[in-house]
């Protein structure tokens, strides 16, 4: 039943669910409008899994602070939206352009300085950057301290602003779904794997290790910046702890979507964050006052009964069926 | 015929143990050389001091005419010089294909050029040495899925991937079947005379070196012991303590 379920899947080409997927993507602020923003966020829940899994998933390195970059975007982009004087319109694309490129020099930094540590002691370093960003941030006066920051109004009519960031943030999720998806499919790609697989080894076959993890995490930190811009003015208020550096919301959720997912792979991340943020999003409704417990609840049988994930497990039952053996 | 590595009084200390004291040892370009000693001899020291893995106490080490002591592991490689371990280490996540791919020149290239370059596909030098090793049928198998002796062909194999002109083979028999060894032993003659590929060869098992190496060094606690051709070796009597335990 369940084999047969998957065969299915499996035997939909790539590119019809492209397709499908895009359409229906395309099609959803029209038919829910009111949904349109937790639509949005969902994308944003996508393009986290998805940033996250470049190191967590490819590379073999855990990142619990990547939350910093997406923080770096919120305020790279807000801080140009005040005080730039430009219109709207001008002043936010000239915003999410600083928050990209920020957040890419700032995980060249990072890289520089901590890609040379590993395994445990790689994850403690990350949780606290992004720890302590949140406090830096809390108090510094020129981006808000801790009374954080109040994005500036959208121009257009009632109701657009919802549809508008949508379409932003859905375009930002499929530039980075497509950038991985050519990423993961050139020898870089392969040389990320191998760094996972054995660093030292990799590093005694000649390869640019060092390089290769400083670029990795640099892209996924473009696009954490650029969802971290577009997020802040969608939210329209961004506070230091609870949306701009949330290492234990959006931090947490991030590793959680493309572990349900499966790591290291293309599309387990995706589906991670879809089934994870619908199911969130249905605690908070049916379940209020017991959602962080279900919450809770739900990362335990993550945990423990799809450790290797949807994709991972999906590929497991197959070739537990074709007879080979694991 | 020149030398390929030339290495020179090498001294490596770990705190108080002395690893390697003032060790000599010269390959030729072209020849198989084989590095025998007892347990704890400094062998894969040997091997890590050449490969610039730490920092030496005291001795140069030539690889090709240029000084390579103090360069890092990375630039080494790339400059033509590659081991393998006694540990096996592949990928052992990735297929026996990609481990090979990701093994080759163009994948030591920088972060644009490996952008510029498929993943996989096909890859007829890497089918060929993959054939070569005997591990062809497996190619499309998770290698953390093959034997350790298997594993062992494949690390072999990634090693000739990237076209070294010296392959440094630490204990290359070691878990391999017997009935296997012989046909390993055919392999690397014919890596040393198909591809061109100069051997440096760890190896306890007496029978297999002395059939491969033109020329053999022994160390025991840390300090070459004897240098020659196999039957002189063989017959050292320093060397026959070492190993038998005269002392």
């Amino acid at each position: 039943m369940i084999d047969m379920f998957l065969d299915r899947v499996r035997a939909v080409p790539e590119w019809a669910l492209l397709v499908g997927l895009g359409l229906i993507a395309l099609a959803a602020p029209f038919v829910v409008p009111s949904l349109a923003t937790q639509l949005a966020m969902l994308w944003l829940m996508v393009v986290f899994a998805q940033t996250w899994d470049v190191l967590g998933g490819q590379l073999g390195y855990n990142s619990f602070g990547n939350v910093i970059f997406f923080g770096i975007g919120c305020y790279a982009c807000a801080v140009v939206q005040r005080d730039s004087g430009l219109p709207y319109y001008d002043a936010l694309a000239l915003g999410l352009l600083f928050a990209a490129v920020l957040a890419l020099v700032s995980a060249l930094l990072f890289g520089a300085a901590l890609l040379g540590i590993r395994g445990h002691y790689f994850a403690i370093a990350t949780l606290g950057l992004g720890i302590a960003a949140g406090e830096l941030a809390a108090g510094w006066d020129y981006i808000g301290a801790g009374s954080g920051l109040a994005m500036p109004l959208f121009p257009g009519a009632l109701g657009s602003r919802e549809l508008f960031f949508y379409y932003v943030m859905f375009a930002i999720a499929g530039a980075c779904f497509f950038t991985l998806r050519w990423i993961y499919g050139t020898r870089f790609g392969l040389a990320m794997n191998a760094i996972r697989d054995d660093e030292d080894k990799a590093e005694a076959m000649g390869l640019h290790t060092t390089a290769i993890k400083t670029v990795a995490w640099a892209i996924s930190a473009l696009f954490l910046g650029l969802a971290g811009g577009v997020a802040g003015n969608m939210l329209g208020f961004i506070d230091p702890r609870d949306v701009a550096f949330s290492g234990a919301t959006f931090g947490v959720w991030m590793v959680l979507m493309a572990i349900l997912g499966g790591k290291g792979t293309l599309w387990g991340p995706v589906l991670g964050a879809v089934i994870f943020h619908i199911t969130k999003e249905f605690f908070w409704t049916y379940l209020l006052g017991w959602q962080r417990v279900a919450l809770g609840l739900l990362i335990v049988v993550i945990v423990l009964y799809f450790p290797q994930g949807i994709m991972g497990w999906a590929r497991a039952r197959q070739q537990a069926r074709a007879g080979v053996a694991t | 015929m020149t030398l390929l590595l030339d290495v020179q009084n090498v001294t490596k200390r770990f705190g108080g143990v002395t690893a390697n004291e003032s060790v000599s040892l010269q390959v030729r370009a072209g020849e198989i050389a084989g590095l025998i000693g007892p347990n704890g001899s400094g062998k894969s020291t040997l091997f890590g001091a050449i490969m610039g893995a730490f920092p030496l106490d005291g001795g140069e080490v030539m690889f090709n005419g240029a000084a390579i002591s103090h360069i890092r592991v990375g630039p080494i490689v790339r400059s033509g010089l590659v081991r393998t371990y006694q540990q096996t280490r592949i990928y052992g996540d990735m297929t026996c294909m990609e481990n090979m791919q990701v093994s080759s020149r163009a994948s030591q290239g920088n972060v644009l050029s490996l952008l510029r370059l498929k993943a996989r596909g096909a890859d007829a030098r890497a089918e060929d040495l993959l054939a070569f090793v005997g591990l062809h049928e497996k190619r499309f198998e998770r290698a953390g899925r093959l034997s350790f002796g298997q594993q062992k062909l494949l690390e072999f194999a990634m090693a000739l991937m990237c076209e070294p002109k010296l392959l440094l083979l630490d204990e290359p028999t070691a878990g391999i079947n017997p009935t296997l060894i012989n046909g390993l032993i055919d392999r690397l003659q014919r890596a040393n005379k198909e591809l061109g590929v100069t051997l440096l060869v760890i190896e306890h098992n007496m029978r297999v070196i002395m059939n491969l190496a033109e020329h053999i060094t022994c160390l025991a606690h840390g300090r070459v012991l004897a240098s020659g051709a196999p039957d002189r070796v063989r017959n050292d009597p320093r060397v026959l303590d070492a190993y038998l335990g005269a002392h």
